[in-house]
């Protein structure tokens, strides 16, 4: 079987699927790539089910040797990656000959970028999905981020290399934004107007401490009525909620099932693969756009991920 | 008069791909009944493009494939669900006892909780172990209780800063919760004491210790048989 050495493992390289839903009654959250446009093509790139397991690499990438030959392809941001020190090319389909080492450097422009091999990144299936769950320790490799001296095992070969390109027009659509497109939160209501208009006329600064879980942000406080009490509800992914002192937190992939704050904004799920690539002190803000909007912004996204013109060969 | 439960419960919009039901505004057996019977309703006869369920005290988040289903499309659907709810039996609770060690460095806010109330550690390990609690639910992390309710004379507030690690096993209260964490998280809860069992055990059948709707109980031990169990 063909494997990954890993040589330097990068500041936070998981191993990640689509994955798991279905366990929030046993309090398990989905997971999964951070940003699962980049995922989902990258796999295609390399002639995968656009599932299957692969790297993610988050601000600083890895080294990584490959003893046999194989078929990558690097999506999501641009690490400076070479192979055997030879540019990269993002968004395209490559052969690594046997012994050719990977290297991923620093990134130039967002937070992630993902390494995608063909016949995937073999793990055993926690809940039937590879995705890595830091906090719990569970799935992906061993439950836990990348050591150097790991050892990744790939699938088997699939199909002969093929050189796919994603096309420009696909990737400028794809691009990750900045201006976040959200509908109301559960409890938008509980916010006066001067609330709104503060929370989607400011920009918001992502925060340090912003991980996997969940992005924090820094700006304007923002005020809720008073009187309302919140009971501890379920939460859904992409959710900006409200803290005690007035600060948004954006749930994400590893999101907590439940919680106990006022939900003012939901980042619509065309936009979630943005949240994936903000980097600690970016720049966002947020717009409101109605609910039939989120749907047709949804349904061109994935009509272009599954247009036979996604890729130029 | 009790009203129905097609009219009793709320639908809220939660994001594009999902919506909250909402079984009343307050933490209640019965409305905590409701979310039990629309879980076992929607996992013998499934909805497809329902990709996940978040239950909570009195409310279920519903996760859905926004390709496939329309808010008020599933709505529709759910509505169906509820007014056989009452038509559902569910299943008699499993008891569970939970050993733990109080005080010490297992439970590092047992004496103050206890000056908070004006009790001895005794008189709160007392009341905290001789209290039967529902499991409302697993939510926040894997195989996170909610248990309640708390005997009023413990109802305590949050921290008022969370610790960065809270060690898994904790007991801890809030409000008039308690529980216990599974794996190391920062946490606001007080915590009384410790449980040397695994709260979540992915190599085991079922994965969490609880499940929604058991009945649990606390029972004190020493630190020798803390020592003893966590080794076992």
């Amino acid at each position: 079987m063909s494997v990954i050495q890993v040589q330097s493992p990068g500041l936070l390289s998981t191993v990640q699927d689509l994955g798991r839903e279905g366990f929030g009654p046993l309090g398990v959250s989905a997971s999964g790539a951070a940003d699962a446009i980049s995922l989902r093509v990258g796999n295609r790139l390399v002639g995968n089910a656009e599932g299957a397991a692969a790297l993610e690499m988050t601000l600083l990438g890895g080294t990584f040797v490959f003893p046999q030959s194989a078929i990558v392809a690097l999506t999501g941001s641009d690490f400076g990656a070479t192979l055997d020190g030879s540019p990269l090319t993002l968004w395209t389909s490559a052969e690594v000959k046997p012994g050719q080492t990977l290297r991923a450097g620093a990134t130039r422009s967002g937070a992630r970028s993902f390494l995608c091999v063909q016949g995937g990144i073999v793990e055993k299936l926690f809940l039937g999905s590879a995705s890595t769950h830091l906090l719990s320790g569970l799935g992906g490799h061993q439950g836990r981020a990348l050591r150097k001296g790991d050892v990744l095992r790939i699938g088997p070969a699939t199909a002969p290399f093929q050189k796919r390109t994603l096309s420009p027009r696909a990737l400028e659509r794809l691009s990750p934004r900045k201006l976040l497109r959200v509908t109301p939160g559960p409890q938008s209501v509980w916010f006066p107007r001067e609330s709104q208009q503060l929370f989607y006329g400011s920009a918001y600064r992502v925060a340090e401490e912003s991980n996997r879980m969940g992005l924090r942000l820094k700006g304007p406080p923002i005020v809720q009525r008073s009187g309302g009490e919140m009971i501890t509800e379920g939460v859904s992914l992409g959710a900006v909620q409200i803290t005690a002192g007035g600060q948004p937190i954006i749930l994400f992939v590893e999101q907590q099932t439940t919680g106990g704050y006022a939900k003012v904004a939901n980042v619509i799920s065309a936009d979630l693969h943005s949240l994936g690539q903000l980097r600690p002190r970016d720049e966002i803000r947020f717009e409101q756009v109605g609910w039939d909007a989120a749907r047709a912004l949804l349904l061109e996204q994935e009509q272009l991920l599954t247009s036979p013109d996604l890729f130029v060969l | 008069m009790r009203m129905p439960a097609a009219e009793a419960a709320r639908f809220q919009r939660a994001s594009d791909q999902s919506l909250l039901i909402y079984f009343g505004e307050q933490i209640t057996l019965d409305a905590h009944e409701r979310v039990r019977k629309l879980l076992l309703l929607l996992e013998r006869e499934p909805i497809a493009g329902i990709r996940n369920l978040h239950p909570a005290y009195c409310s279920v988040l519903v996760k859905f494939d926004p390709l496939k289903w329309r808010h008020e499309q599933l709505e529709e659907i759910l509505k169906q669900y509820f007014g056989r709810l009452e038509d559902v039996t569910l299943p008699e609770p499993r008891q569970v006892e939970i050993p733990v060690c109080y005080g010490g460095e297992h439970g590092p806010d047992l004496i103050d909780v206890s000056e908070i109330h004006r009790m001895t550690p005794a008189q709160v390990i007392e009341l905290h172990s001789s209290t039967t609690y529902v499991v409302y639910f697993l939510g926040f992390v894997p195989g996170f209780a909610y248990l309640g309710e708390l005997p009023e004379a413990l109802v305590t507030p949050r921290l008022p800063t969370p610790r960065r690690n809270v060690s898994p096993g904790s007991v801890g209260i809030a409000g008039r919760q308690t529980g216990v964490y599974p794996v190391a998280t920062p946490g606001g809860w007080r915590l009384l004491g410790r449980t040397p069992l695994s709260m979540f055990r992915p190599e085991q059948d079922g994965f969490s210790l609880l499940s929604i709707g058991d009945r649990v109980r606390f029972t004190p031990i020493n630190q020798q048989q803390f020592a003893a169990l966590e080794r076992a």
